[in-house]
């Protein structure tokens, strides 16, 4: 067996949020072309975590990290590092869809429009490519120029997945995707994590178990700020090693 | 007495003091009409007065007000704008925040005459700007601060923070966040407290007072540093300090007719653009 390659690592986060310690010190590698899961119960620190990922928890007042995450080797908390560079190549998809009140092309542009370091047609190109790989683009081809605020909550996500991609992360964030759209527009995006995995690499909070099960290669239980198991979502969820997480994934509580 | 005689004597209340409200606006707003439309006329709009003001029109007033009015606007709205800016996206929450929108709360509360007399002090005497346009409009622009810092921050908070995430999450720096995806969404409800803002200074009399305001001019201003007419000047000079005050009643109520008009329209406009930054805004 080749040795895995890790893309991410939390080494001992902690995240305090005001006087609350929310995060106790996780460790937990994500491995490069791999979907992770993140499950729990609610306030379990998933979203937290997820959010230390790609330093969205940064603009939370009263926020503090301590402990590292490391991103090919180079922790992102290191002082010399700058954020914007770390969201570029950490994506993120949240729990609501949040399309801009823009048309659908304008909204896939807002991110290549950033830095100006793109040429019109390059730009066209690439929100093309990124429809396509959010397997969006049948949809609204003939709309772009529509407002994207008119297309449904499954396509919107879909938007917003297609606007993580257009700058080319290395890895994207979903939190909870499919928590706010129906089980078709669930299943369509489900199955686009799969394809996304060849490229990228994929974390996803979700607090639907079968979701987990389906798409994910790792899985990670957590429970009041902390990491109980991390293992193979096979293992995790047919064979757990702690008592906890079996309670959780059988449903006894949650 | 019953429960349903209460509810039903609430009611009546409530529903009579709202009606009371708008029989003093609509009785207030007759008055002015019915007495004022008969001077009306395009020589009254365009000339100036004439004959100890008994004849003529009121244009220079209306020229006056209106360019205090600019100046108010390039004063106060860039000013307001970033304050809000700064409180609303920058400024930590703590001491000196709340220190801050405390000030601004009890600005609001200053009376006109307090800020006309601030306006001599500072823009007349110290900053050496005469009495002027550009004082009167300054000191105008102070008066309506409040008002328009209170109003840009309202707008900011109605854009949602998923907007300003989003921007973040694609490797946007929070200026770039917040001029490209929260400042546009939030402009039209700015404008919008900036012009019931600037309708309120439009009619103010005691700010322009000392501060460059004339009780009568023979020619039209020509620059911002010379003194001016202002309608709510000119009316109250009409109806209390006018030597043949009868006489010229009809003069001021077609004033005050401008006037009112002037400021509702300022007000109706501020309601359609507010319409239709929320039709925008449902796509």
């Amino acid at each position: 067996m080749e040795k895995p390659v890790f893309k991410m690592s939390a080494r001992n986060l902690k995240f305090h949020y005001g006087s609350v310690l929310a995060l106790k010190g996780i460790s937990l590698d994500i491995r490069k072309n791999m979907v992770t899961a993140l499950i729990g119960p609610s306030g379990c620190g998933k979203t937290t975590f997820l959010r230390c990922l790609n330093r969205m928890n940064d603009i939370v007042e009263g926020a503090r990290v301590e402990g590292e995450i490391l991103l090919d080797g180079l922790n992102i908390y290191a002082p010399e590092v700058d954020v914007v560079q770390v969201r570029k190549r950490v994506g993120m998809v949240f729990q609501k869809s949040n399309p801009f009140p823009k048309t659908i092309f304008e909204n896939v542009a807002y991110g290549l429009k950033i830095d100006g370091e793109y040429s019109r047609s390059e730009i066209a190109d690439r929100v093309e490519k990124s429809l396509k790989d959010s397997a969006l683009w049948d949809e609204v081809s003939d709309r772009l120029h529509d407002s994207a605020m008119q297309i449904s909550g499954g396509q919107q996500q879909r938007l917003c997945i297609a606007r993580a991609l257009s700058i080319k992360p290395e890895v994207i964030l979903f939190d909870e995707p499919c928590s706010a759209i129906d089980p078709i527009a669930t299943a369509k995006i489900e199955d686009l994590i799969q394809t996304l995995k060849k490229s990228y690499t994929v974390v996803i909070v979700t607090h639907n178990m079968q979701q987990a099960a389906r798409v994910s290669d790792f899985t990670a239980f957590m429970m009041l700020g902390e990491l109980i198991e991390f293992d193979a979502t096979e293992k995790v969820f047919t064979n757990p090693a702690s008592k906890l997480t079996e309670d959780y994934i059988t449903g006894r509580f949650g | 007495m019953s429960k349903k005689f209460t509810e039903r004597l609430g009611f009546a209340l409530l529903s009579f003091s709202a009606v009371l409200v708008l029989l003093f606006l609509g009785v207030i707003l007759f008055d002015i009409f019915s007495k004022g439309i008969s001077v009306i006329s395009w020589k009254f709009l365009s000339q100036p007065p004439r004959q100890g003001m008994t004849e003529g029109g009121i244009f220079p007033a209306i020229l006056g007000t209106f360019l205090v009015s600019i100046i108010t606007v390039v004063f106060a709205v860039p000013l307001g704008m970033f304050a809000a800016i700064y409180l609303h996206e920058y400024a930590r929450p703590g001491r000196t925040t709340r220190m801050i929108r405390l000030a601004i709360r009890n600005l609001s509360g200053v009376p006109s005459i307090v800020y006309g007399l601030f306006g001599v002090v500072l823009f007349v005497q110290m900053m050496h700007l005469g009495t002027s346009i550009l004082s009167a409009g300054l000191t105008l622009g102070l008066l309506t601060l409040p008002w328009t810092i209170t109003a840009c921050e309202e707008a900011l908070k109605t854009v949602p923070k998923a907007y300003r995430e989003g921007a973040l999450a694609l490797g946007a720096t929070k200026w770039h966040a917040i001029r490209t995806n929260v400042l546009p969404y939030a402009i039209p409800g700015m404008l919008t407290g900036v012009i019931l803002g600037l309708a309120r200074a439009a009619g103010e009399t005691a700010p322009i007072l000392f501060t460059g305001a004339a009780f009568f001019l023979p020619h039209l201003p020509k620059s911002i540093f010379d003194q001016f007419m202002a309608l709510p000047y000119h009316l109250y000079i009409l109806s209390t300090q006018h030597h043949a005050i009868d006489k010229v009643r009809p003069i001021a109520y077609g004033t005050a007719l401008v006037l009112v008009g002037l400021i509702l329209i300022l007000s109706f406009t501020a309601i359609w653009v507010r319409y239709r930054y929320r039709q925008r805004m449902k796509g």
